[in-house]
Parts: structure tokens; sequence; C-alpha cells
């Protein structure tokens, strides 16, 4: 199902949860909508669902409007936040539910009930109850709830947000293998850049009610659009300092932009994997911290001018060669973005 | 571990419920069957007692089945919407459980007597409140308010609203919602609010004294019965009629408190 949002519009007692948002989405596709809580990303979702009106602008499913349609017929799966399984029945009824409201024949119910459990590797779990299951198992039972009805739309919100960190990267292949193969189109909803870079197809990335960026992973991450995009995305570096002929100063410190602006003061943003540290007496900072993160080692340093730094390097990389707590080191800017301060 | 105190707590516990209740409780049943089970059929199978013992059983089942109903209504609202009045209606809800039964009743008459305007003109239409079995229905109504909203409402609170949602994105329309939804998992909670009210209603005094007219065979409920007895000097008659009050409170409460238990103890 393709999605055409336009120039949304919503507040909740007169503070604006959503400002002029509009997008599309191609059928098939699996976006993300990245951005900090309370940004106005599940409004989003509830406006296109039917659980939410908007105060202005328009829903387009299919090349049909639905602003008038209501929730039950728009044909749309959704995943909720905590889950919201209905408590009383076993997980059977519960992905089963959507089958029985539309009457389907009992031998049919069963059989797709039983195929999406099995999906789902939830096999052998359809008598228990929601509250005998554990929180990745809850979810998938929500994601296979949604599904069964055939929806030609899934909305997710936040849903990998209540489960621990290992079951999450987990759920997180699991549910681009699952789009991968069901190819429904998708917009799920997360505060999590991993898991909107690691799962989208596109990105939708929003701050306080407006669209920053709209983009690739990779375009994203390469070309951030907005400073606040750059500073959201990736572990960043804020630096105050100048843009002089297409170059970043801070201090004794230059590196090249990747994209130029004019001269002036600005604020530079150097990711934290754009930084190369070499051992240099003098030199023109000192590590104050080095801290081993598995693979990566994560190392702090303080510039002679006052300013924090820090990047990751890998762990057994030569880069490191030298370096420890306390040595001064010469700081390499390889990459920089700069904003007009 | 000093084991001889919570022993002696125990047993001052059971002391003190059973001179306080056990032994009452068997007075009034070694009375009502002092002269034999003949006896207690013949106290009890006169017109006047079992007509008062069915007329507080139908009154309190009506009264039960519209406060069941409009309960849980208030219930709902009381938890689901957010109004101006709303800490005013949760204390109004709880209002008859502060005052006196004998001022609800008479709350009722100064509003549905025959000398009150509505009233009057409800008489004249030929449909008497006061003094009549619609103004003991409008007490029980009135006394019990509280029970059933108090027992739903914080099971209801606890429901997630996004599993009403869920039902609704999986193509559930409004009834399919309360009935697959919303109604099974607060089931046990209305069903303790309703027991409550009915055994509230059944063993109901105060306001039906004021009330009724306790006329005999129309408008005198069961307990109003049990004091007419009393001080119609005949103990006896009096005693039977309390011991099938005391089988329906026997019945009932254990009844109401499992319930709530239940209702309580999911998650």
């Amino acid at each position: 199902m393709s999605i055409v949002v336009s120039n949304l519009q919503k507040s909740f007692a007169g503070t604006r949860v959503l400002d002029d948002v509009s997008f599309d989405v191609k059928s098939g596709e699996l976006v993300g909508v990245l951005g900090p809580s309370g940004g106005g990303k599940s409004t989003i979702l509830r406006i296109i669902a039917g659980l939410d009106t908007a105060d202005g602008g328009e829903v387009w499913l299919d090349g049909k409007r639905v602003d008038n349609l209501h929730a039950r017929d728009r044909e749309v799966g959704f995943v909720f936040q905590h889950y919201a399984l209905f408590r009383h029945m076993t997980v059977s009824d519960n992905v089963g539910f959507g089958l029985d409201v539309r009457d389907e024949p009992r031998d049919k119910r069963d059989a797709r009930v039983a195929h999406l459990l099995d999906l789902m590797g939830l096999a052998g779990l359809g008598d228990r109850y929601p509250s005998q299951l554990s929180g990745g198992q809850r979810q998938r039972v929500a994601l296979a709830r949604a599904l069964a009805p055939e929806p030609k739309l899934l909305l997710l919100d936040e849903p990998f947000g209540a489960v621990d960190a290992k079951v999450r990267e987990e759920l997180r292949r699991w549910l681009r293998k699952l789009h991968d193969e069901v190819h429904t189109t998708s917009i799920f909803v997360t505060h999590d850049q991993d898991e909107a870079f690691s799962v989208s197809d596109r990105v939708i990335v929003m701050q306080k009610g407006r669209i920053e960026q709209i983009g690739t992973p990779v375009q994203i991450l390469d070309h951030p659009s907005t400073e606040f995009v750059t500073r959201f995305v990736g572990d960043v570096n804020v630096l105050e300092g100048t843009v002089k002929n297409g170059h970043a100063e801070v201090g004794p410190l230059t590196g090249p932009l990747i994209d130029a602006i004019p001269d002036g003061p600005a604020r530079i943003v150097v990711r934290s994997y754009d930084l190369k540290f070499w051992r240099e007496d003098p030199g023109s900072a000192t590590v104050k911290r080095m801290v081993p993160l598995g693979d990566r080692v994560r190392v702090d340093a303080l510039t002679d001018q006052g300013s924090p730094l820090f990047a990751y390097f890998p762990r057994r990389s030569s880069l490191l060669d030298g370096i420890e707590t306390g040595c001064r080191i010469h700081v390499e800017i390889t990459l920089a973005r700069a904003w007009p301060a | 571990m000093n084991r001889a105190g919570p022993y002696l707590l125990r047993g001052l516990v059971i002391f003190w419920v059973t001179w306080l209740v056990v032994l009452p409780v068997s007075a009034v049943l070694i009375r009502a069957f002092a002269d034999g089970p003949a006896a207690f059929v013949e106290a009890i199978a006169n017109r006047t007692a079992l007509d008062a013992l069915w007329l507080s059983t139908w009154t309190a089942a009506i009264a039960t089945a519209i406060n069941t109903v409009t309960g849980t209504a208030i219930a709902w609202a009381l938890v689901r919407w957010e109004f101006p009045g709303r800490p005013l209606l949760a204390a109004l809800v709880d209002l008859p459980l502060a005052i006196p039964t004998l001022v609800a009743g008479l709350v009722i008459v100064a509003l549905f007597g025959p000398q009150s305007l509505v009233g009057g003109a409800l008489a004249d239409a030929g449909l008497p409140i006061a003094f009549a079995r619609p103004g003991i229905v409008l007490a029980l109504l009135l006394v019990t308010l509280p029970f059933v909203v108090r027992a739903v409402e914080p099971v209801l609170a606890e429901l997630d609203p996004a599993e009403e949602e869920a039902a609704v994105m999986l193509g559930a329309n409004r009834r399919t919602v309360f009935l697959r939804v919303l109604l099974p998992p607060i089931l046990p909670a209305v069903a303790a609010g309703a027991v409550q009210t009915f055994a509230r209603s059944v063993a109901e005094f105060g306001s039906i004294v004021a009330v009724s007219g306790n006329i005999a065979h129309k408008t005198l409920t069961a307990p109003v019965y049990v004091l007419g007895e009393i001080e119609g000097g005949n103990p006896a008659g009096a005693a039977a009629v309390s011991v099938v009050l005391l089988g329906f409170a026997v019945v009932l409460h254990p009844l109401a408190r499992m319930l709530a238990m239940r209702a309580g103890g999911r998650k």
C-alpha cells in the first residue's frame, strides 16, 4: 500500500505536536521514523491508523483519501509500544482475533494462526496467556496478531522499546527478515538510531513535530541536511570555531568541510570516527581517559583550548599505538561539518 | 524466635471474633430452632413473613440489575473521561456511604412524597413513589450506588486503553470491543459489586423504613418485618426471618469476597 501524507497539523492542548508534516512511502517499503522522544512520531502513526484525527492535512492510502474512514476499515495493522495484548485471551486467541472478527471459517483461521505462530518462532506457545511470556515473545505475538488479517500496511510504534538490548538486536534483524519475506509496507517509529538505520529502507528524521530530513540511512549519515540531524545522528563532537576558505578551524586544529559554508564564526561538528590522534610532544591535546568497549576503544581528550573531544578506534588499530592516559597527542580532523554560529 | 506471642495473639483474635460474632449469631439460631424445626417452619410460613421475604428479594434483584449496569457505566466515566466535574462526581458517588440510611430514605420522601411537587404529580399520574414499591427500589438504588462503581473502577483503571485500540485496528466494531475485550477482564469485579449490592439490598433497613410505609403484604420488607415482630412481642417470628436473612449474608458475602479476589488477582 502506498502512503501519501501531506501537510499534517496536530496540537494537543495548545502544544503543537505536528507542524506541516509531509512525506510519502512507496508500496512495499520499510520506513523508519527517527527522532527524540516527544517529537510527534507516534502521533503520525496514530493519524495514519485513524486512532487520532489531524487538525489539518491529508492522509492518502493507495490513492484514496482516508481522513473520514474509520480506523477499523483502513486495513492497517498496528503494533503498540507496550504490546496491548488481550490479557484474558490465549496467544492463539490473540492472534486469531482479527480473523474471528471477520468471521473467517474455523479451519482457515486455525491454519493461519498456526502458520503465523510458526513464522514468529512461537510454535507450542498458543495455549499460554500473555502474562506467561517474555517481553520478546509478547512483542512477536503482537506482530503476529497485527499480521493475521493480512493488512496492507503495518505500523509499529517503538516496537522494541520495552525489551532488553540483546533481545532488541535480535528482533531488529528478525523484523528486517520478516519484511523481506512478507513485503508488507511498514512504518515504524523509534528513538534509537541504530534501530532506524539497521532496519529501514528509508529514514525520516523528526524533531519537535517537524521533518528534518528524509533519506536512505547512507544519505542521512553522510549528508545530514540540518544541524539537528548532524548532531542527532552518530556520536559527534561540537566545537566552537571558524570557517575560512572552506576549512574548519578550531584553535590550531583544521580540517576539510564536507559541505562548504561562507567564512565566519561557526559551530564545527566532527563525528567521533572523523578524528585521528597520534602521540606527539608538545602536540595540541592531552589524553584524559581510555575506555575499552569490546571491539572498540573510546579515547577522551582535552585540547589546550579547553574543548573536550572523544573518538572511537578499533581495539587493535595501529592508530592507538603509543596512546595512553595522560600522554600528549596531535589531533587531526579528517572531515567536519559546519553551521554558522 | 518467640512463638508464644503469635499464639497468644491468635488466641485473643479467636476469642474476640467468637464472642462478638459467633455467639450472637448462634444465639439467634438457637432462638429460631428452640421449639424444633416444625416451629421454625410455622414461624416463617405465614403470609406476612413470606411476602416480606419475597418483596426484599425482588426489589433487591431489580436494584442490583440497575445499579450493576449504571455503576459500570459510571466507573467507566470516572476512569476514562477527563472532565471538569470529575472529582465532584467521584465524591457524590461515595456520598451514600457517608449519610445515615434513614436520612437517605427521608431525602427520597422529600423529593417523591405525596406532598412534594414531583411525587405529587407522579402519584396523580398513577405512579406513587414514596410509601409504595418504587420507593423501596429507589431507596435501594441510592444506598447501594457506590458498590459496583467502587468494585469496577480500580480494575478498569488497570486496563490499557491500547487494548481497545488494538481491537479496533483488527476490525472490531464497538459491540465486539465491549463484549470481547473490555468486559471479560472486568467481569469478576462487576459480579463482585453486584453480589455486594444484592446482599446489602436484602438487608437494607434504615432508608426503607422511612420510605416504604411498611404496609404488610405490600411494602413491608423482611428487615422491617423483623423489627415489627420484636416490637409486637413475637421473638420467635423475628428470629426465624432473621435466620433467613443471615443465610443470605452467609452465602453472599464470601461469594463477593471470592469474586473480588479474582477481579484483583488478575494480571
